[in-house]
């Protein structure tokens, strides 16, 4: 067999094997190289993937050689090969990026082991979105938050410690929940192929085990990927967390997570999940509406500019898994649309801010006074992200915006008077960028700024390849809406 | 009797509520890690209670036994080896991340903690 | 050069321009000379594309796809033609008066004065030349956003107070309604291009159509409906010549233009003369008009008494709109055009008597006229022009209006036009007034000895004034893109 058809199995294994060859570099800038270089890797395979996907359908790889349902299968459609390529994509970029600010943020003596886990974190959330096997779901979850837990705790800011302690707990009772789930499942079903659970759970739909399931299942997934009002570890975390891991995980983590959800209750509950006549969009889309409509309010009133974006994305997977629960074409294109575009967006802006980070050694609102003109491109790259953030035509915020929209007019009724909340929520954007924004560039510079500089190129490559991004694809939209729409038709079981 | 006929669901909901209670209630930060273990305990004998078959032997394959012969389903047992391994990673990091917190803040209390954080 | 070219050039000639002035930052008369030769540039890019458009063309081109099956669409047609031959003929006067007005005031930043002013025009452009509803959207928020450094130029708490009001209230309306409507009008229609006629007709009906109407005309923040007003009052603390020329004629021409787009191109005027729901448009014009009116009569700052005329006048051309008849659509087209040469005139007097006196209350304004002749005499004829009397551009458009709502018997609009007339009379005469015939008060103060304002602005100042009378003498190609416009 040619490389190509264990490109799969080399997805995930190959950062697996990275990692501990990683702790093994004791020269902080060979061991950041490497984790490059494997970043890079990474995401050809994964563009690779996507290619063979979309010319040859979907792509089935039995790990081992042993046939499902008693041996593990990778499993590679439309959707998670685009979310593999998100994870993979944000990965190769951010990785660079990280050099600078983890010389600054982490002692040096500890940079092998801040690159392995930063590669077992990779391959966690790659691992999610390959694998077909339910159980094996849980276990990359787990080495994606543990390693997660890990990064966030390697800030030099002690109050990391705290959040990384938070998101442990409420982490790991959210996978024990979504571990008690499959269980309940594998009970009834007898099987954990995701694809087997599929076509057997019908004949046992209408049981109290399944419905516990669902339930199980879905709280436990929320709790992962900080669906209002399950979010409270999440602030805190990117708020502490290095710039980089801050950058990387809100891009990821929270995207791999609402990726897992949209299995379950698309591909094993079904699209009309027989649990009588049960929904999740009845209950989901109230607490998306909350999420984006508190989360943006709260943002308002942040000090912290990376707080301030921490409840911006409270507020953005709000947008996401709102359009999911519309169960139409439109809707889940705009929730799968804009998981690419917000970890775009996110990513660039908690990139800025590593870069202000850096140089100005705080992102609190009160000492960006006039940093505009000391650090023009960074803060010009935030000017951008801000206008994609809110949903200005000509970038990406804006094609998930639209969609979402329409996606809640053809609700009738009530969708319109969602679709007003979303605009609400975009105009509370605005209030929380411009208050940056205004500070950057209108407020006089204090005394003593006059040495702050911009950033090292290293940085600002990243930081606009992401900004340009955010362009290009808000102005071609071939790629990223035409796989959300294949991915959403895949999960609808409609055909285009 | 139907009640009774499930016990071991019974026990599991009582220990994954006794662990759940612990990590809610404690302030203790290693408490808590003590209650995150109970509640993923609770979860390992769900799954392994599961396998388990009325007159169902252990999974081992005998040379030249019957057809009729009842095991036990083997796979739950295997997945909660690995959940073990997973629960005993979490307890790890928990801990050295409780260790590194008591160094940086001289307290294990999330209630000091927090007053600690407020002050500065 | 072809039509399509000269499309895409009339935006990207400012933006080069504004490059261009960046780069000529650090020596101030080559910024200006670059700042003029762009303008003078446009100025004949838009208007060589005039001809063509009389007689009959409407020269349309494609940028790129914005979202799938709506282009980044340009498409000169009658109305866009009248607007961007005034904005960018004016473009060219106000650079004029801005150097004498920024050197004159030593203003600070005048580079990024410059940039903005330029990219602000760019936007103008595209709103002007805009063949659909997210093109005009793009370029909105564009005018917005790059017009906010203009307002808080001067960096005061007071500037950047009203620049978060300017912002605020453009932003949300935009966002929160016009966005919401467009894309209402999508999912109903499957159409963003601009028809004539409208294509809303046999898509939405009923009370439906007055929902969508509110959220277009109060989406277009900047018509300056009340209550959504306070913005234009607000942007008044900028320096004059961005008063003159954004807060006269770009911004909120690109305003009442909007609107006037969606009467006539989206809702189509047939259509909504028989659709009872949207009637209400006209009773908020009106009401806008008057009590616009009283306001004004009220200050005794002369930009604010300025700015509340201006809200005042941009409902004359929303009420024409709203009268939905053709005669009185040609009246709205006229007034755009009519409306810019008067108020830009009176902004720029108000910014030489500024330069020139350092006096802003109108109450200060006594005898000043002998100071100085031009700018009074100037003023003079820009407020004949928003009263509405011949000889000026602004009895033009008042005629037609009156004809078009006797026409339609909408007696209503007809009180509404008589009684603000005489209101616009009540709060402008008495200025001319006082500047003439009143003596002035000395009571010793040495800083009242002073002549005209330097040349740039008189020079300005007067040649906007007559155009005033221009207009009105020559109506002819402007008047027959107004027919255009309303024959469909």
């Amino acid at each position: 067999m040619s490389v190509a058809a264990h490109l799969p199995a080399l997805q995930v294994a190959l950062p697996l094997i990275a990692a501990p060859l990683c702790s093994l570099l004791r020269r902080p800038g060979v061991a950041w190289g490497f984790a490059t270089l494997v970043s890079w890797v990474v995401l050809v395979i994964a563009a690779l993937l996507l290619a063979q996907v979309l010319s040859e359908g979907t792509l089935i790889y039995e790990m081992g050689g042993w046939a499902a349902p008693w041996g593990i299968i990778y499993e590679v459609d439309t959707i998670n090969a685009f979310m593999l390529l998100i994870v993979a994509a944000i990965g190769a970029i951010v990785t660079p990026y990280a050099r600078h600010t983890v010389t600054a943020e982490v002692p040096a003596e500890q940079h092998n082991l801040f690159y392995a886990a930063w590669l077992l974190c990779l391959t966690g959330l790659l691992g999610i979105a390959i694998t077909g096997d339910a159980f094996n779901v849980f276990v990359f979850l787990e080495i994606s938050s543990l390693s997660s837990y890990v990064l966030i705790a390697a800030s030099n800011d002690r109050r990391a410690l705290t959040a990384a302690y938070q998101y442990l707990v409420l982490g790991t009772i959210g996978a024990t929940f979504y571990l008690i789930g499959v269980g309940l499942i594998y009970m009834m079903t007898g099987t954990l192929n995701i694809s087997d659970m599929a076509e057997r759970l019908p004949d046992v739909a209408n049981t109290r085990p399944i419905r516990a399931a669902a339930g199980f299942i879905t709280v436990g997934i929320a709790l992962k990927f900080a669906l209002f009002p399950l979010h409270l570890w999440l602030p805190n975390a990117y708020t502490y967390a290095p710039s980089a891991v801050s950058a990387f995980l809100a891009a990821t983590a929270t995207k791999v997570s609402i990726y897992v959800l949209l299995r379950f209750e698309f591909v094993v509950f079904g699209v009309d999940i027989g649990i009588a006549n049960f929904h999740f969009s009845e209950f989901l889309m109230p607490l998306c509406v909350l999420a984006f409509l508190a989360g943006s309010t709260v943002a308002i009133f942040q000090n912290d500019v990376k707080r301030l974006l921490a409840y911006s994305s409270v507020a953005q997977i709000g947008y996401m898994v709102l359009g999911v629960s519309f169960y139409s074409l439109d809707g889940m294109t705009a929730g799968i649309v804009h998981l690419f575009n917000h970890a775009m967006i996110k990513s660039a802006l908690f990139m800025v801010m590593g870069c202000i980070m850096l140089r100005v050694g705080s992102v609190q609102i009160k000492d960006l006074h006039g940093i505009g003109r000391h650090m023009p491109w960074t803060m010009f790259a935030f000017v951008l992200g801000g206008l994609s953030l809110i949903g200005v035509p000509l970038t990406v915020g804006f094609i998930s915006k639209w969609y979402l929209i329409l996606g809640a007019l053809e609700e009738g009724g009530y969708g319109f008077a969602i679709a007003a909340a979303v605009l609400i929520s975009s105009l509370l954007s605005v209030i929380y960028i411009w208050r940056v924004v205004e500070v950057a560039y209108f407020k006089p510079s204090p005394h003593g700024a006059a040495e702050i500089t911009e950033a090292p190129l290293g940085m600002l490559i990243p930081t606009w390849l992401l900004i340009g991004a955010n362009i290009y694809f808000g102005v071609q939209t071939d790629l990223t809406v035409g796989v959300a729409r294949q991915a959403a038709a895949l999960l609808l079981g409609i055909d285009l | 009797m139907e009640l009774l006929g499930q016990f071991n669901y019974w026990v599991f909901i009582v220990l994954m509520m006794t662990g759940f209670y612990v990590v809610i209630a404690r302030g203790n930060l290693v408490k808590k890690i003590v209650g995150l273990n109970i509640f993923q305990a609770s979860v390992f004998l769900f799954y392994i209670s599961m396998g388990k078959i009325f007159g169902g032997t252990a999974p081992i394959l005998i040379e030249g036994a019957d057809d009729t012969v009842i095991y036990s389903n083997p796979l739950p047992h295997v997945l909660i080896l690995t959940a073990i391994v997973v629960g005993v990673a979490t307890t790890a990091v928990g801990l050295s991340l409780v260790v590194r917190i008591n160094e940086a803040y001289g307290t294990v209390e999330e209630d000091e903690i927090q007053q600690l954080d407020e002050e500065t | 050069m072809s039509p399509e070219d000269q499309i895409l050039w009339a935006v990207a000639l400012p933006l080069i321009g504004a490059v261009g002035i960046v780069l000529a930052a650090k020596q101030p008369n080559l910024r200006e000379a670059v700042t003029l030769v762009t303008a003078s540039l446009l100025f004949v890019d838009v208007w060589t594309l005039a001809p063509s458009v009389l007689a009959g063309a409407r020269p349309a081109v494609d940028a790129f796809e914005v979202i799938p099956g709506a282009s980044l669409n340009f498409v000169v047609e009658p109305l866009g033609m009248t607007f961007a031959c005034v904005a960018s003929l004016l473009w060219i006067v106000n650079s004029v008066y801005s150097i004498g007005y920024m050197r004159g005031n030593k203003e600070h930043k005048q580079t990024r004065f410059y940039v903005c002013f330029a990219i602000a025009l760019a936007s103008t452009m595209g709103v002007a030349f805009a063949g659909n509803l997210i093109t005009l959207f793009i370029f909105y928020e564009a005018l917005t956003l790059c017009t906010y450094p203009l307002v808080t130029h001067k960096g005061t708490e007071d500037a950047m107070q009203s620049g978060r009001t300017y912002l605020g209230i453009l932003i949300s309306t935009s966002i929160g309604l016009q966005l919401l409507a467009i894309i209402w009008t999508w999912n109903a229609t499957g159409n963003m291009a601009f028809v004539a006629g409208g294509f809303l007709a046999g898509n939405i009906e009923g009370p439906e159509v007055g929902l969508l109407l509110f959220l277009y005309m109060f989406g277009i923040g900047k018509a300056a409906l009340m209550p959504i007003h306070r913005w234009l009052p607000a942007a008044m603390v900028a320096p004059t010549p961005v008063s003159a020329l954004l807060h006269a004629v770009a911004v909120v021409k690109a305003g009442v233009f909007s609107v006037v787009k969606v009467i006539v191109y989206v809702f189509g005027v047939d259509y909504l003369a028989g659709e009872p729901s949207g009637q209400w448009l006209l009773y908020v014009a009106g009401f806008t008009i008057i009590v616009a009116s009283v306001i004004a009569l009220r200050q005794d700052n002369l930009k604010r008494r300025l700015a509340y005329s201006t809200v005042s006048q941009l409902s004359y051309v929303v009420l024409a709109a709203a009268i939905l008849s053709p005669l009185s659509v040609i009246g709205a087209a006229l007034h755009i055009a009519a409306h810019a040469f008067g108020k830009i005139t009176l902004f720029f007097a108000a910014g030489s008597i500024y330069t020139a006196a350092h006096k802003d209350r109108i109450s200060q304004l006594d005898g000043i006229g002998r100071r100085m002749p031009w700018t009074m005499g100037a003023f003079a004829v820009g407020a004949v022009s928003m009263i509405g009397l011949p000889p000026t551009a602004g009895f033009l458009s008042k005629w037609y209006m009156l004809l078009g709502a006797l026409e339609t018997q909408q007696m209503v609009a007809v009180g509404v036009i008589v009684a603000s007339t005489l209101l616009n009379a009540a709060y402008f005469l008495p200025i001319v007034y006082q500047a003439f015939f009143k003596t002035e008060a000395t009571d010793g103060n040495p800083g009242t000895e002073h002549g005209e304002a330097p040349w740039p602005i008189v020079v300005a100042l007067c040649s906007t004034a007559t155009l005033t009378v221009l207009l009105f003498l020559f109506p002819g190609p402007a008047l027959e893109l107004a027919r255009q416009l309303a024959g469909g």
